[in-house]
């Protein structure tokens, strides 16, 4: 069980890390919220794997210890409420720029050379000044 | 027992809930409470601060569960000299707001500031490593919202990047704290430092490693070298008095990394004894460098400040990394001074950039300004004592850390030290002189600076005057806690030695 939970966990990281490095906003969303489950997994296995035994002391023998579970499950909802806070940023990135690059660069030059897209991504904040 | 421990936390909490229900409408009466709220937190801070300076720490365990296994506030005189320095500059973040003409984004602003206030002083009195975390991810929410108050493209942009490095930082956070958790089976500060004393060797690299990563989520917070980059752009964003308040929050980290270096892994962590110094001098040494040259290349006054914060985060490190009783002191006395100066300059510079019009904060000559003796004196003087200049407080700060230092730490730290107060003062003298004497003649038709905004920064300017006067009192002080701090023994004595109240 040990060897299935880690090669899960480095499954999920890898391919959270992965997406993180991507340069679109949704990508990284989700990057972010694989490298969270590879977490909340992790935090669960250092209270040691254990199948079978309840959180309980003194009903049976063998008890897991329920303080890892606690963590996890603070962990899991700040997690969600900041992938929440994220994707609504992610939008008004979206809505602001016109594109879901996560420098906030236009869909055209994001493609396009470095030079064009530097040049763009100052006009845009030089549009975003006028009003 | 007293209760005064949890109320720099519940205190915020319950102003910043009743601010939410009060109707966007009585603007009035919203102002009013917010900043009573933060008088009463000034006073209850430094209630605290006068028990501390006594050197009793002050435990309280929540829900009387005793520690190692309920969760503990600890209020020693660290916690305390840290909680009166948020107070005193929430309280001043929001008078500037009272100004009328200050715009300060949603209706929400003030329920979020107080939602940091309470993050931040939670980070700073829990003796429990979750705790941490959890108090973290509060002041980060908050500081999340606040950063992107006012909207446009530019703070989505710096928000955005601000938001994913933090959640990244969360998560390395949570990891350390599962292998510490799952090698220690403690959570509690004060427990993990006896365990990590009695650590087995074959678990000693593991720990190291969640050392290891616990530093680097605390540099990250506190603006260190490789992980520095979203500092500048996302407090060069923030409205003026967010950006004064943010003053604190790399403060949070540079006090995380004391606390937990000297406790956990402090001088008497066995193997693992001292295991962050030799990062952080390095690291504290490239960091003020990089700010150098940073505040040598800014274009916008903001952006400068922005960079005068990583160079006061570098020169802290520097003398934690130290680790002696006179460089913890200079170090915490340095650290109250720049924190007041450096949240002055960010409000100043919006006063600055809203009397020149287009030219608002870059570094360009532009319309002279209409009060440009009053805000060019101020300017002057904070300036200076950002600097290190006598004869004010940052001047003191920086002899007492030159000071410390001593053989070859010296030869660097007074090379460094010396190089970027140099270099602050070239940049801030062609800024100063290019805003407010390479100017066209005509003064722009604006209205005057509100008497509360000015009021708000003379009043954090005098704090540096302040530290200067009452020089000896604050360095006697600030060397206690050096002291109390470098004996981790104390604080473990006190927290473990904690009794239960009888029912």
């Amino acid at each position: 069980m040990e060897a299935l939970i880690a090669i899960i966990i480095a499954v999920l990281c890898s391919c959270g890390v992965y997406l993180m490095l991507r340069a679109r906003t949704f990508p990284v969303i989700l990057g972010l919220t694989l490298l969270s489950y590879a977490v909340n997994i992790f935090i669960f296995a250092m209270g040691r794997l254990n199948s079978g035994a309840p959180a309980v002391i003194g009903s049976t023998d063998t008890y897991t210890d329920p303080l890892p579970q606690a963590l996890v499950l603070t962990a899991i909802v700040i997690g969600f409420a900041m992938t929440a806070f994220l994707l609504v940023l992610a939008l008004r990135l979206r809505a602001e720029s016109g594109s879901d690059h996560v420098d906030g660069l236009r869909e055209s030059s994001a493609s396009l050379s470095h030079t064009t897209s530097h040049t763009t991504s100052r006009t845009t904040d030089q549009q975003e000044q006028q009003p | 027992m007293s209760h005064l421990a949890i109320l720099p936390i519940l205190l915020p909490l319950l102003t910043g809930l009743l601010l939410l229900l009060i109707p966007a409408r009585h603007q009035r009466q919203i102002h009013f409470l917010s900043v009573l709220s933060s008088v009463v937190l000034v006073a209850l801070t430094a209630t605290l601060l006068v028990d501390a300076g006594t050197g009793v720490i002050t435990v309280y365990a929540l829900g009387n569960w005793m520690p190692p296994f309920g969760i503990v506030l600890v209020a020693d005189r660290l916690s305390a000299l840290m909680l009166v320095l948020t107070s005193t500059l929430g309280f001043f973040s929001l008078l500037y707001t009272i100004a009328k003409d200050v715009p300060h984004g949603g209706q929400t602003f003030h329920s979020l500031v107080h939602f940091l206030l309470m993050g931040v002083n939670g980070a700073f009195l829990t003796g429990d490593m979750f705790n941490l975390f959890v108090f973290f991810e509060v002041l980060l929410l908050a500081s999340y919202a606040l950063l992107l108050q006012g909207g446009g493209l530019k703070r989505a942009k710096a928000g955005l990047h601000y938001v994913v490095l933090n959640l990244i930082g969360s998560a390395i956070f949570l990891i350390a704290v599962a292998i510490l958790y799952g090698l220690l089976g403690t959570l509690n500060m004060a427990d993990m430092a006896v365990r990590v004393a009695a650590l087995s060797p074959a678990d000693t690299p593991l720990v190291a490693a969640a050392a290891v990563l616990l530093l680097l989520v605390f540099g990250l917070k506190a603006a260190v070298v490789p992980v520095y980059f979203w500092l500048p752009r996302a407090y060069a964003s923030a409205s003026a008095p967010v950006a004064a308040l943010f003053a604190i929050m790399t403060k949070v980290g540079v006090y995380a990394i004391i606390r937990v270096y000297s406790l956990v892994f402090g001088s008497e962590a066995g193997e693992l004894a001292h295991l962050a110094q030799p990062w952080l001098w390095p690291l504290g040494l490239a960091t003020l460098l990089l700010g150098v040259i940073g505040v040598l290349a800014a274009q916008e006054l903001r952006m400068q400040i922005a960079y005068l914060l990583i160079i006061s985060v570098g020169t802290l490190l520097a003398g934690v990394a130290l680790n002696s009783v006179e460089a913890l002191g200079a170090t915490l006395f340095y650290l109250l001074h720049s924190t007041w100066i450096c949240a002055a300059l960010f409000l100043l510079v919006d006063l600055i950039a809203r009397q020149r019009g287009d030219a608002a904060d870059q570094i360009v000559s532009g319309p002279a300004l209409p009060q440009s003796v009053l805000l060019g004196a101020l300017f002057f003087i904070t300036a200076i004592s950002v600097i290190g200049m006598p004869p004010f407080s940052g001047f003191i700060g920086k002899a007492l850390l030159l000071q410390a230092a001593s053989g070859y730490n010296a030869a660097w730290l007074w090379s460094v030290v010396l190089m970027g107060t140099l270099a602050a003062m070239t940049a801030l003298s062609r800024s100063g002189s290019t805003v407010f004497w390479r100017t066209n003649a005509t003064p722009m038709q604006t209205t005057k600076a509100d008497p509360w905004a000015v009021l708000a920064i003379m009043g954090l300017a005098s704090f540096s005057l302040g530290l200067m006067v009452g020089g000896d009192s604050v360095i006697h002080y600030t060397r206690a806690i050096a002291e109390q701090v470098l004996q981790p023994k104390i604080y473990i004595d006190a927290v473990l030695g904690h009794r239960p109240l009888n029912q």
